[in-house]
């Protein structure tokens, strides 16, 4: 511990970072919503879609709430049915009831099986092949076609990725159904589906073999679909999943409470699955200052700590975001991210944290991009981050080209190499632990200000990245049910049992 | 003077006059060696680069070859010919000079709608120019007192976007448009304005009968307002000062 933080302080942060949680945690318990059903119907082993494309969960589950409403989950009404193509559902009673409940709890258990055999695959290939060292090397493929991506993704590893994510096509954190198949168009990214999930995963698995080192596979839940997405990724083995209901809140203005009841659910699926999140601080930093908003990434980080125990997560499991997003022309910036950085890093020793290049003061000079590229790298090796997603020089002017990728693999090659072990002989002065010091300290005072007020009424007033999101605004509210008292999820069941 | 005097010839300047290097860089699927090379050195030629040397080439995988070039390029530019590009159309104001000009001439708040259209989910840049936070130092619109701001976020529908319009009475639209895959951003834009012209079958021109309609995003760069049906484009860059004093410039009529 360098910076010397005053563990009182910290304890502090934590405290009120869990009284802020509560109330929200409370209220995601009571409440489901329809991709929480949606995702216990896909457990069950629902796959598919209509004629018109639109998946059998989203016609079964928008049934059910027609006809027997979904306070009660969708498990019963769906196991009850005879044929539940014929899309007739009711509540059944008495014997009907224990009978559909017995076969819910099956075939939803056959599907966390699935997970759990999808985790026991992973340990096994990562003892096979290798886990890389840290930090993991996070890059990105984004070329809209699922069959294009992969020659790029298996291309990237080759050339020293650990981690790739494949960019979500534009928007579809804000479709409420998960689309189907293999898919070969996108606007901006490649749609996430189970099928895109399985052939990239398989087609890594390749590469792994080859390279003697475990390639992870990364997409994002975030968005209107969390819980399925999250149930997918489960279960077809991704290995880091984007999962933080902010993202969708500030960027997306998807409805607060919606996504935070949907995250809890993704979350208790991704602990199941010994899948790696990643949450999205970052993202305040491309709306608000990096130095005056320093403390807000910090309140969030606590906060998305708090909500990931109580989900389930492990603190190996909290890929927490922070960025390297200092206006490059303000004096002793670097300076100021080795403060940002090291104190993210002391907060949270044990959480893979996932660092961010520079995008908001990327300019068209892309050899200026490349030198604070370099910087950033360093920023990272210094501080000990434990997912560096790499920096590309062309940011901000078009999706990276294959020469992009690899001349920012080769700067992140020389970075290592030349100062791989730098976090050995880095001891801050003055200057860095005084910023620190004072970014944990604004912190508490933010999270005294939230406990106090409530986080809901926080996000409305645009605490984090300056946005106001009321909670009774935005979309997929009305997918949101309050839970009867005859609540039935057996999903939720498996997953809250103790271990 | 004869003709020839007023030409004025330019080339590129490495550090000699007239020496015309150029520096470029480029990708070739083709496997790395002496053959992709010469693939590389005839690439630069039809480019107008003679002579030209292969300073660097590295192999990325089996089946990429990535080169940087140098080589003296022979076409010439008569910079003469080249006029200058119309400035700014209108005239800068602070925020309290915007707000002073709408209340004087509107007697009424300036109503503006925004929005990103189609499958866009991109809204920096919208909310760089609407959101009080602002951008590069200068507050958004929000935060004049004088403009009436409805951000309507992304993936807004056009003809939501025109019903908000029309139910709001907006002086003025502002659409933001980033993706640029398959020229989603010139569809888009060309959409909406269809759009507009269709809801609004009287008007004459923007602000009078219609809103202005006015679009921004990265790469506009290739395409005019007339040919969007717009009545302006806003590029990479652009602060929201520059969108209040050109909406003053276009709207409040003195």
């Amino acid at each position: 511990m360098k910076l010397g933080l005053d563990p009182a302080v910290v304890r502090k942060a934590r405290e009120l970072a869990a009284r802020a949680a509560e109330p929200v945690i409370e209220m995601a318990k009571t409440h489901t919503t329809v991709s929480v059903e949606r995702a216990v119907l896909r457990l069950a082993g629902v796959t598919g879609a209509d004629a018109d494309g639109i998946p059998w969960v989203n016609r079964i589950v928008d049934a059910v709430r027609d006809q027997v409403g979904l306070e009660h989950g969708v498990a019963l009404p769906f196991f009850a049915a005879g044929n539940w193509r014929s899309m007739n559902f009711e509540m059944p009673t008495g014997a009907a009831r224990d009978l559909a409940l017995m076969r819910a709890r099956e075939a939803v258990g056959r599907g966390v099986a699935r997970i759990d055999r999808s985790r026991a695959d992973r340990d096994r290939l990562l003892d096979k092949h290798g886990d890389p060292e840290k930090p993991w090397i996070y890059l990105i493929v984004a070329t809209g076609d699922i069959y294009e991506d992969i020659p790029q993704a298996q291309a990237a590893a080759r050339e020293g990725a650990d981690v790739i994510a494949v960019i979500r096509s534009t928007g579809q954190s804000l479709l409420d159904y998960v689309p189907e198949g293999a898919t070969r168009q996108g606007y901006a990214g490649t749609y996430a589906t189970q099928e895109n999930f399985r052939l990239m995963r398989a087609a890594l698995d390749e590469v792994s073999g080859e390279l003697g080192r475990y390639v992870r596979l990364t997409n994002y839940a975030s968005g209107l679909c969390m819980p399925e997405i999250a149930t997918l990724a489960g279960l077809e083995r991704l290995d880091m999943m984007l999962n933080d209901c902010m993202y969708g809140i500030i960027f997306r203005d998807i409805n607060p409470r919606r996504t935070f009841i949907d995250q809890r659910f993704s979350r208790q699926i991704h602990a199941r699955a010994g899948i790696v999140i990643n949450t999205g601080e970052d993202n305040y930093l491309t709306t608000a200052d990096a130095i005056d908003a320093a403390h807000t990434v910090v309140a969030s980080q606590l906060l998305n700590e708090r909500f990931g125990h109580e989900a389930g997560l492990a603190d190996g499991q909290l890929g927490l975001g922070h960025a390297f997003e200092i206006n490059p022309q303000v004096p002793d910036s670097f300076r100021l991210e080795l403060a940002h950085a090291q104190l993210v890093r002391e907060l949270f020793p044990a959480a893979p944290l996932k660092y961010m290049p520079p995008t908001k003061h990327m300019t068209g000079n892309i050899f200026a991009g490349y030198l604070l590229d370099a910087f950033f790298n360093l920023a990272g090796l210094m501080t000990g981050q434990s997912i560096i997603l790499i920096g590309m020089m062309t940011e901000g002017i078009h999706t990276p080209w294959l020469s992009d990728r690899d001349l920012a693999l080769e700067n992140v090659r020389y970075v290592r190499r030349a100062a791989g072990d730098l976090s050995d002989d880095f001891l801050p002065g003055p200057f860095i632990r005084d910023r620190a010091a004072r970014v944990l300290s604004e912190t508490v005072d933010l999270l005294h200000r939230v406990a106090d007020d409530g986080l809901l009424d926080a996000i409305a007033d645009g605490v984090f990245g300056v946005t106001k999101r009321p909670s009774d605004r935005g979309r997929g509210l009305d997918g949101v049910i309050e839970k009867a008292d005859d609540y039935v999820n057996p999903a939720t069941e498996i997953l809250e049992a103790a271990p | 003077m004869t003709v020839e005097t007023l030409k004025q010839i330019i080339r590129p300047y490495g550090d000699t006059t007239g020496d015309a290097m150029i520096q470029v860089s480029f990708t070739l699927p083709v496997p790395h060696g002496p053959r992709a090379e010469l693939a590389a050195l005839q690439l630069a030629g039809k480019m107008g680069l003679s002579p030209a040397s292969v300073v660097h080439s590295k192999a990325m995988g089996p089946d990429f070859t990535f080169f940087i070039v140098y080589g003296k390029a022979t076409h010439l530019i008569d910079y003469a010919g080249i006029e200058v590009p119309e400035g700014r159309e209108f005239e800068l104001l602070t925020p309290a000079e915007v707000n002073a000009a709408v209340k004087a001439s509107l007697g009424r708040r300036l109503v503006v709608v925004g929005a990103c259209i189609g499958t866009d989910a991109h809204t920096v840049g919208i909310d760089a120019i609407l959101n009080v936070k602002g951008f590069a130092g200068e507050k958004g619109l929000e935060y004049y007192r004088e403009i009436e701001v409805h951000n309507m976020g992304a993936q807004v529908a056009v003809d939501e976007l025109v019903d908000r319009a029309k139910s709001v009475n907006a002086d003025a639209v502002l659409v933001s448009q980033v993706v640029t895959q398959k020229s989603a951003h010139i569809h888009n834009t060309k959409q909406m304005a269809a759009a507009f012209t269709e809801a609004y079958p009287t008007s004459l021109t923007g602000g009078l009968g219609r809103p202005l309609l006015i679009v921004g995003g990265p790469r506009f760069d290739t395409v005019t307002p007339s040919d969007l049906g717009v009545d302006r484009v806003f590029g990479k860059g652009t602060t929201p000062g520059e969108v209040a004093s050109y909406l003053v410039h276009a709207l409040v009529r003195e």
